[in-house]
């Protein structure tokens, strides 16, 4: 078993009046990918934001890479090494791509090695590579979301819903990218509320509802159960079967 | 290392560039020459207009950068404005036989100083504001309405007690007196100068805004902190420095401004923030090329309006607002934010 990278113990966020994270228990795996699954309002991108200090845990205690980093800053937990990929994407839309990975690169030029490396999972971020972001379809948006996450090497990578929205053929060539990327050691928690995407690709999983982690453990077992899917993860399962 | 193909993606039509609100000033400008009757009439009031739009520019750009970055409504921009005008009056008044030397050599070298001085003191003036009166309200409007109003109330009665109530005259360098005469229009040299100073100051801005890391920084702030901040970088620092860089360039017009006008008040400030509000509503909010757009579309049009129909002079501005943001309710170009 892998050391813990990450592990939240009884997590507690609020947001305003909102008491949205109840005492989350979580442990990420090193050089894994860990999934995190739940329905809308589980509290799934909450824990994100929480981990990434956008928004500030009230309770319990977050530590990274053997650094309790819950009540860092959000460049600190950045330069600690952790990058972030919100639901959102958020490129920025008046940069062109080439502007996007430049700001990433944080401690210096960009590195042409890896920004070939990352080419090579998305080749679409060189033919757009002096376009500005926000001209880009929802796909090429998510492609240079996720470049600009590994234009340095980080620790741990958080993605929040990379395939929401995202047409068939853009979610496989994904999926596979985030094969590859397991398979070059990078670890990733990955957020998804699509079950079968990410089935054959965690490692292990653990699933969020109302703001607690109710399940955790490894994947193959979560997959290769179905009642338990059908108990954890209900009716919404059906639709993406 | 194995690599993932993605599916091939459809060519894109190259990126466009929104070219129809730089039109406009040229568009305005050959409009007017049959309106106005009398090219040389045109020609005086089109750099009379230039000149004002750059000195407004330079006050405006700070404020929407100030804006779009930081979210900050600072209705107490116009300190800066008055406070960079009496700052340069420190080395204006003592360095006066250099202001009344017959050399444009050494008249320019101590607007250079002055001006110098005036970005000092404001841009320090910026960061004390930031620290006390804005960092305490981030994120609610109506408290930075209030707090930074009543800052630059503080700082006008600062000015009085300082350099006293009477308004200060502050007359032209030797050689920036008078006009120069092309054919049967008359030019002043002042104006020229403000316009050789608001385009040097754009250019540079420009500069630094879309071809350094500061400047990539700046814009990616404008559209989403969070993000910025999730990249590693501290936003906060960033926020500071552009504060203070807003205050000095509001201070470097408010010393244009001042000789300009010839004369310094405490109140002067505060006259000129409608120009300066309807100024960055006009270009778009955090956008500073269209802040500079806006900036000469005002002057331009103000200036024309006197002298065609000086009775709507007054509600020219507004007029011009308002029938810009009809056609883009965001302002010319408007910054993306999220």
């Amino acid at each position: 078993m892998p050391d813990a990278l990450l592990t939240l113990s009884g997590v507690h966020t609020h947001i305003g009046q909102y008491h949205i994270l109840q005492g989350v228990d979580l442990v990420v795996p090193r050089g894994g990918l860990s999934v995190l699954l739940g329905r809308n309002g589980a509290g799934k991108t909450t824990t994100l934001r929480t981990i990434m200090g956008l928004w500030q845990a009230s309770a319990g205690s977050i530590v990274f890479d053997g650094r309790d980093i819950s009540k860092m800053t959000t460049p600190d937990i950045a330069q600690a090494g952790i990058a972030y990929v919100p639901e959102s994407m958020a490129v920025f839309s008046e940069l062109t791509v080439r502007e996007n990975m430049l700001l990433a690169a944080r401690n210096g030029p960009l590195d042409q090695a890896r920004v070939d490396w990352i080419c090579g999972f998305f080749p679409a971020l060189k033919k757009f590579w002096h376009y500005p972001a926000g001209k880009l379809s929802g796909g090429q948006k998510q492609m240079v979301a996720i470049g600009r996450a590994l234009a340095e090497p980080r620790k741990l990578l958080l993605v929040d819903e990379p395939t929401k929205g995202l047409a068939p053929a853009i979610i496989h060539s994904l999926i596979a990218a985030f094969a590859e990327l397991k398979a070059s050691d990078t670890t990733i928690l990955l957020v998804e509320q699509n079950f079968n995407v990410v089935k054959t690709l965690g490692d292990t999983v653990a699933v969020m509802d109302d703001g607690r982690v109710v399940h955790a453990g490894a994947m193959a077992d979560l997959a290769g159960d179905p009642a338990l899917q059908q108990r954890l993860l209900g009716l919404a399962l059906d639709s993406h079967q | 290392m194995t690599t993932t193909v993605l599916p091939a993606t459809a060519a894109l039509p190259p990126a466009k560039r929104d070219l129809a609100p730089l039109l406009l000033v040229p568009a305005l400008l050959l409009l007017m020459v049959p309106l106005v009757g009398s090219l040389p009439t045109w020609l005086t009031l089109t750099v009379a207009g230039l000149a004002m739009g750059m000195m407004i520019f330079l006050m405006a750009s700070g404020l929407t950068l100030v804006f779009g970055l930081m979210d900050v409504l600072n209705f107490g921009h116009g300190a800066f404005v008055a406070v960079g005008a009496y700052a340069a009056t420190l080395v204006l008044i003592p360095m006066h036989g250099w202001l009344e030397a017959d050399s444009l050599l050494q008249n320019l070298a101590v607007l250079a100083l002055a001006m110098g001085m005036a970005m000092l003191v404001t841009a320090i003036l910026g960061w004390a504001f930031e620290r006390i009166i804005i960092m305490p309200v981030y994120g609610q409007h109506l408290k930075q309405i209030l707090i930074t109003m009543g800052g630059m109330i503080v700082a006008e009665q600062l000015i009085n007690v300082i350099w006293g109530a009477d308004q200060i005259p502050l007359p032209l360098p030797a050689s920036l007196r008078g006009s120069i005469v092309l054919g049967e229009a008359a030019i002043e040299k002042y104006r020229l100068l403000a316009v050789v100073v608001g385009l040097l100051v754009f250019a540079l801005m420009m500069l630094v805004l879309n071809r350094s890391k500061i400047g990539l920084l700046i814009r990616a702030g404008v559209e989403n902190r969070e993000m910025v901040e999730a990249l590693g970088y501290r936003v906060r620092r960033l926020f500071v420095a552009v504060f203070a860089a807003g205050s000095a360039l509001a201070g470097l017009g408010g010393m244009m401004w001042g000789l300009y006008k010839e004369t310094l008040s405490a109140s002067m400030g505060s006259e000129v923030m409608v120009m300066v509000f309807i100024v960055i509503i006009i270009g778009g909010l955090g956008s500073v090329g269209g802040c500079f757009i806006g900036a000469l579309l005002m002057a331009l049009v103000a200036n024309y309006a006197g002298f065609l129909a000086p009775k709507l002079a007054l509600v020219s501005n507004i007029v011009l607002m308002i029938g810009v943001l009809l056609w883009r309710p965001a302002g010319l170009y408007a910054a993306s934010r999220h």
